[in-house]
């Protein structure tokens, strides 16, 4: 029985009158990739915001690395890290402080710091931009950077709210190079987004509308139950359904 | 842990510090403003339009004129036949004043005990009003010695010892009051934009999705504005007292380290209103109402606390500025040591503490 890493039951969101997330259950091993796919609004980052402990649930039950969301978000909040939608770098830092800033705040020790410090700096190819203020990269430059300070502190479990959102295809395809290489050392990729074709990299997915997951998944298993070549396709009738 | 307070340090200085613009803008704009408001707020009069109505031109009068005109208060636009040009010279704002002398002046003042002599003023601004009429008490005392052969009573109430100098008076008593109010607006904004700033930009969620926590978070951004809101406070020191030329009758050092603990509780403040405000442009305008408003109204600042309504003196305890013109007002004008002022200081700090305690609580990372 492969580990849990995440683990939702009767997850529910409501602002005033509006249901964000209804009722939303399902489980991610141990070293997967787990796609969330939906369109906008369907309540894909309220989902994570609750499991990374920036929210309160309004009902249901979670955990996360084996941790409760309602009472240990500060146990849970050491072994995740989270890269969210909106670009939350700082534009006014060069690269080298952001990423020394993210890392203090991680209590990383001096030595571990500049260790991982220049592997990030290596590994997202961002040494000529290294004492460049960081508004000054390209988004696709800007978002290698979020990842690399998510996954600074080697967290186990990593959460991605659509990292890939506006980023050119070559960069997505190095994303997706480092999210496999994070799932095989082992660590746990939560990753939503609204591509299609992204889908397809993960081990499994599901489908989030309107607040409710209607589908999920492996890629292989939706396209055979609906007969369908691709994911879209999938999408497209579970949404008319 | 202190380590992670550091980097929040670390990272504030360098916003700080990238910035020039705003930078300049914080340290320059106190400086202008406390001369500013320092002229604003100066309530002397200076070249009073003074009318005349002589009915008995004889040489005494003359004197008696001339008393007024060279006293350096009083500017004499013009001598008028009867009361009714001084009337309507004074609604047509063309005099402020009006010196009526009867026409038996001359023997009157050689003769007899008392000589009445009327002064007409303007009420319409009773501030003034009141400053006039003490200007023509002591021309008028100084008048009636060198004139009065024997002692007698003036008819004339001598208030000379309370407005010696009414000019700089009113200064003085301003300009603690202004630093007590540029100090507060400037540090409540600083904490309060800089996190209200983040929260707009997104880059406070990265922060929160980290096991740091809100106490580190919270002290780790008061901390570099305490630096940049006591330059503010030195400037401004500096500045009010050099040129208004009030006195400093304390010790500096001491105005100093009690100015960090006032601009602590600015500071605090203003973090409390980010953590309150849903956006950047509502927590500025909050924070700007409740730091000038209570501060110039209600921390006898202008207004003297013990003439205000029960409900209001006990209104004024909230607002620390009120604490801070105690301490300023001390040690400019009246030089009185810590003995006096640890009471003040200690309130200052106790709700400092308070508003920090609750903006890191209400910083819980529940972003809603």
């Amino acid at each position: 029985m492969p580990e849990i890493s995440v683990y939702v039951k009767n997850l529910t969101k409501q602002f005033k009158n509006f249901i964000a997330v209804d009722n939303v259950s399902f489980e991610v091993y141990k070293g997967e990739i787990f796609g969330f796919l939906g369109a906008n609004g369907a309540g894909k980052t309220t989902t994570i915001r609750m499991l990374c402990g920036l929210l309160l649930p309004t009902a249901g039950e979670g955990r996360v690395g084996g941790f409760d969301i309602m009472t240990e978000s500060e146990r849970i909040k050491q072994n995740i890290g989270y890269m969210s939608q909106k670009f939350s770098l700082y534009n006014d830092l060069t690269v080298y402080e952001n990423i020394r800033f993210y890392g203090g705040i991680y209590n990383l020790s001096n030595h571990q710091l500049t260790e991982n410090t220049e592997a990030l700096i290596t590994r997202m190819h961002l040494q000529d931009w290294r004492n460049r203020l960081t508004g000054e990269l390209p988004l696709g430059w800007k978002q290698r950077l979020a990842l690399g300070c998510a996954v600074l502190h080697d967290p186990k479990i990593v959460f991605l709210d659509e990292p890939t959102s506006g980023v050119d295809p070559i960069s997505r395809r190095e994303f997706w190079d480092f999210i496999y290489y994070l799932a095989d050392n082992g660590k746990t990729v939560f990753v939503t987004t609204h591509y299609m074709d992204e889908v397809e990299y993960c081990n499994r997915l599901s489908i989030m509308y309107q607040g409710k997951i209607i589908a999920l998944d492996t890629p292989t298993g939706l396209k055979k139950a609906f007969n369908q070549q691709r994911i879209e396709e999938v999408f497209i009738q579970l949404v008319d359904r | 842990m202190k380590s992670r307070i550091i980097p929040i340090v670390r990272k504030e200085f360098i916003h700080i510090i990238r910035d020039p613009r705003s930078l300049i803008i914080i340290l320059f704009m106190p400086t202008l403003m406390i001369i500013i408001f320092g002229y604003a707020f100066n309530s002397d009069l200076k070249d009073i339009k003074m009318g005349v109505l002589d009915y008995s031109g004889t040489e005494p009068a003359r004197q008696l004129i001339q008393k007024f005109t060279s006293s350096g208060y009083f500017i004499l636009v013009d001598k008028y036949q009867n009361l009714k040009q001084i009337e309507n010279n004074i609604k047509k704002r063309k005099l402020q004043m009006a010196l009526v002398i009867p026409a038996d002046y001359a023997e009157s003042v050689l003769t007899k005990f008392w000589t009445p002599v009327q002064i007409i003023i303007d009420g319409s601004n009773s501030q003034s009003a009141t400053i006039i009429q003490n200007y023509v008490d002591l021309i008028t005392a100084d008048l009636g010695s060198t004139l009065s052969l024997t002692d007698f009573k003036l008819p004339f109430d001598v208030r000379v010892s309370i407005w010696y100098n009414p000019e700089l008076k009113t200064i003085h008593f301003f300009v603690p009051g202004i630093i007590a109010m540029i100090l507060v607006m400037i540090s409540a904004l600083l904490t309060c934009i800089a996190i209200a700033k983040e929260r707009e930009e997104g880059t406070l969620e990265q922060i929160l999705v980290s096991p740091i926590r809100a106490t580190e978070i919270v002290i780790g951004k008061v901390i570099p504005y305490i630096c940049l809101a006591f330059l503010d406070g030195l400037l401004i020191i500096i500045v009010g007292v050099l040129w208004f030329g009030v006195p400093f009758r304390g010790s500096i050092w001491l105005l100093l380290l009690l100015a960090l603990v006032y601009i602590y509780t600015a500071l605090s403040f203003g973090l409390l209103i980010s953590t309150i405000a849903p956006s950047l442009r509502v927590a500025m305008l909050v924070t700007l109402a409740t730091t000038i408003m209570p501060t110039m109204l209600l921390s006898g600042f202008i207004f003297p606390i013990e003439s205000m309504p029960r409900l209001l003196q006990a209104i004024t305890l909230l607002v620390p500025a009120r604490y801070f013109l105690v301490i300023v007002r001390g040690i400019l004008l009246k030089g009185i040591g810590f003995q006096y002022l640890w009471q003040s200081t200690g309130i200052l700090f106790l709700m400092g503490t308070l508003f920090l305690g609750i903006s890191a609580r209400r910083f819980k990372p529940r972003l809603e």
